[in-house]
């Protein structure tokens, strides 16, 4: 029996200066690329296939799976391009461990790259946050310095460069195709698939595209073997992970522990909800994955427990919301999110989260019209699945699940506006019945 | 105002970085921001004649992004999260208090030139809303009067520094060190404090940690891996259904075979 959180990634987030070289070599840092430059390239990928690990950027694809699809009889130069584009609402997992432990995710790049046979890699990060690119870029420089990157690493005869490249705000960027395109220059509008980006990526060259964590996690599986990351998670789901508690909790933060464990479990170790809060509603994996309620806290937070319980994974984004705040309210300002951020490509997204805006907004201030649930309803059917990307998808979840789950609510919203029914000022941080509560 | 020669050469070496020099336009449009204040028409074609691409393009791509500003910038940049979560904890009330105090709107700066306000979209620090940015740095925790108070002093030229992060500069050194220069701040500030810390410091608690490799042998029973190990299948297990259904059209025999040739 595994204990019930296993810091890995965050094992060192308390260390003085663990951004540095210094500190991550004296915690055991590179030793794993070490052991990984010995391996030929199939057998890494082989590695990490068998351990299980699934992509921890929201779709949980296996991440070994997605390097074995890189056609390496193609004469065509490989690339690797890590995800760190962290923008779906509620996550806020890869940005951490980014500021402190870079060296984290370097070393899992030029595993990866080594791998897929990448002498190009690339780490794409949100341009919204200055000091996670300083030590990115600083990570990058020292680790250069070190012979970890550039030519005939350690010895090996294997070159790798990598490349901190910001991005300049755009959620969509998120998107692996829209990613891609940005870093070639453009408007960072998804691509149609197939064909996949392991086959046409960047550069219409092969291509790996993966999250952050996912990466990150590498290096531990290298050094520690398939066996040790399996004994931690669920059968199908293995391994650990972040998860990050916000909202209206006790103690928001970051939590890694195996895959599987509950939000009931979360909440406890951190003191339950905030004085005087009872669980409304909570979003598992950000802001794009249908919302639950209290009847599920005791789902399972793997890949196939949230997906039974009509949810997703997702990013392990779980934002806590309370009974003073009402969910009209937060479906429409997530709604007004996914209008701004929509790229403009596909009509379903481009015009739907417009007109989903001007109902709810009716609805918010207790202008709804009748019928205004059902145009909802079937503003989403008319969405989902009808563009080249998910961002359509994600903007119907909060809708949908809210209309299931709240339906009442909505109803109100044709006489009686979300502030009157619950009051923004009891919601927040500072309200009177928390502050001095903790 | 027209861009020197150093600023050319600056462009240049960006353009330099990358396997196909167009990957640089993001770069280049941040050096253009910090050094024009904002990015200027002259900018645009600077870009599009080192990379060899028209000014519509580049101006397309300027236009796409938030960060990229059309219009002169304050010195300072503070933004307010008002997505879902920190506008639930406080950030709604923090945006409103903010407009009154500085006097203008959403996307509008101070008449002393110091401020501009805006509200922005999530921004990965949920465990801290409500969450405030000054030139991109992290200010967690925020209150309407604490916010006022950041402000306050910005606009008074004080010194002050993020809650995880170095001390403020300005806006448009903030776009240079995102062009891709270093400035030499990246050793202030923690490596993480707070809400990053509550599930480290609850395991050192109790006693908590990972596994060592040996206790994990002795755990292993053996079991199979049970993540699928075909293209479908994956696609399947994974968690979206657009995965599963993008993958059988890649594998359908219906698939056309002159695909990519028909440019």
């Amino acid at each position: 029996m595994t204990d019930t959180l296993t810091p890995v990634l965050s094992a060192d987030w308390g260390t003085d200066r663990a951004w540095t070289l210094e500190a991550y070599e004296r915690a055991g840092g590179y030793s794993a690329l070490e052991t990984a430059l010995k391996m030929a390239p199939d057998d890494v990928i082989s590695m990490v296939k068998d351990s299980g690990l699934r992509g921890r950027g929201g779709a949980g694809f296996p991440t070994g799976m997605k390097w074995s699809f890189i056609p390496q009889d193609n004469p065509k130069p490989k690339y690797l391009v890590v995800n760190a584009d962290e923008s779906e609402p509620g996550t806020c997992k890869d940005i951490p461990l980014m500021m402190a432990t870079p060296h984290t995710l370097i070393e899992g790049v030029i595993i990866a790259a080594h791998a897929i046979r990448a002498k190009t890699a690339f780490i794409y990060v949100r341009g919204e946050v200055l000091h996670v690119v300083r030590r990115l870029r600083a990570a990058a420089r020292e680790a250069k310095e070190a012979g970890y990157l550039g030519t005939d690493i350690l010895g090996s005869g294997i070159d790798v460069e990598l490349i901190i490249h910001a991005g300049a705000g755009a959620y969509i960027c998120g998107e692996e195709t829209a990613l891609l395109d940005s870093l070639e220059g453009r408007r960072g509008q998804p691509r149609l698939r197939p064909p996949f980006p392991a086959v046409e990526g960047l550069y219409a060259s092969p291509t790996v595209v993966n999250n952050v964590e996912s990466i990150a996690s590498v290096p531990s599986i290298v050094k520690n073997g398939i066996d040790w990351f399996g004994s931690m998670g669920t059968e199908k789901s293995k391994g650990y992970t972040l998860y990050s508690l916000s909202g209206h909790v006790a103690r928001p933060g970051q939590y890694e522990a195996p895959l599987g464990i509950t939000l009931r479990e979360l909440l406890d170790l951190g003191g339950g909800m905030r004085p005087g809060s009872e669980l409304k509603f909570w979003t598992p994996g950000g802001s794009s994955t249908p919302i639950l309620t209290a009847e599920h806290l005791d789902i399972p937070l793997d890949y196939e427990g949230v997906g039974a319980a009509g949810s997703m994974l997702g990013t392990k984004a779980l934002q806590v919301f309370d009974q003073t705040t009402s969910v009209v309210r937060c479906v429409l300002r997530w709604t007004e999110f996914y209008k701004h951020e929509s790229c403009g490509k596909c009509t379903p997204c481009r015009e739907g989260t417009w007109w989903l805006v001007q109902t709810l907004q009716r609805l918010d201030e207790g202008q709804g019209k009748d019928g205004d649930i059902e145009l909802l309803l079937d503003l989403c059917e008319n969405i989902l699945g009808r563009s080249f990307c998910a961002l359509g998808d994600g903007a119907t979840s909060p809708i949908t699940s809210a209309i299931q789950h709240f339906r009442s609510e909505f109803e109100s919203g044709l006489h009686t506006p979300s502030r009157e029914l619950f009051p923004p000022a009891a919601s927040t941080l500072f309200a009177p019945q928390t502050v001095g509560g903790k | 105002m027209t861009l020197t020669d150093l600023t050319k050469d600056e462009l240049r070496e960006l353009a330099g970085r990358y396997p196909q020099s167009r990957s640089a336009l993001l770069p280049m449009l941040h050096l253009i921001q910090s050094v024009e204040g904002n990015v200027t028409n002259e900018g645009i074609e600077v870009c599009a004649d080192i990379l060899g691409i028209s000014a519509a393009e580049v101006s397309g791509v300027a236009t796409f992004y938030t960060m990229y500003k059309r219009r002169p910038m304050g010195e300072h940049h503070v933004g307010v999260c008002t997505n879902t979560l920190c506008a639930v904890m406080g950030g709604d009330l923090i945006f409103e208090r903010l407009k009154g105090h500085l006097d203008v709107g959403n996307d509008e700066t101070t008449e002393d030139g110091k401020v501009t306000l805006e509200h922005i979209e999530c921004n990965a620090a949920c465990d801290f809303a409500p969450v405030m940015m000054v030139n991109w740095e992290f200010f967690d925790n925020q209150t309407p009067d604490s916010a006022v108070e950041l402000v306050d002093k910005l606009r008074a030229g004080e010194t002050v520094q993020a809650t995880r992060g170095a001390t403020i500069t300005s806006w448009r050194e903030a776009e240079r060190v995102l062009a891709g220069f270093e400035d030499g701040l990246v050793d202030e500030g923690p490596a993480a404090a707070g809400p990053s810390l509550a599930g480290l410091e609850i395991a050192a608690e109790r006693g908590w940690s990972a596994p060592s490799v040996d206790e994990a042998k002795q755990a292993s029973s053996g079991s199979g891996d049970a993540t699928s190990d075909t293209k479908t299948g994956a696609a399947e297990q994974a968690d979206t259904q657009r995965a599963e259904t993008e993958t059988k059209v890649e594998e359908s025999p219906a698939d056309t075979a002159k695909e990519g040739e028909d440019d």
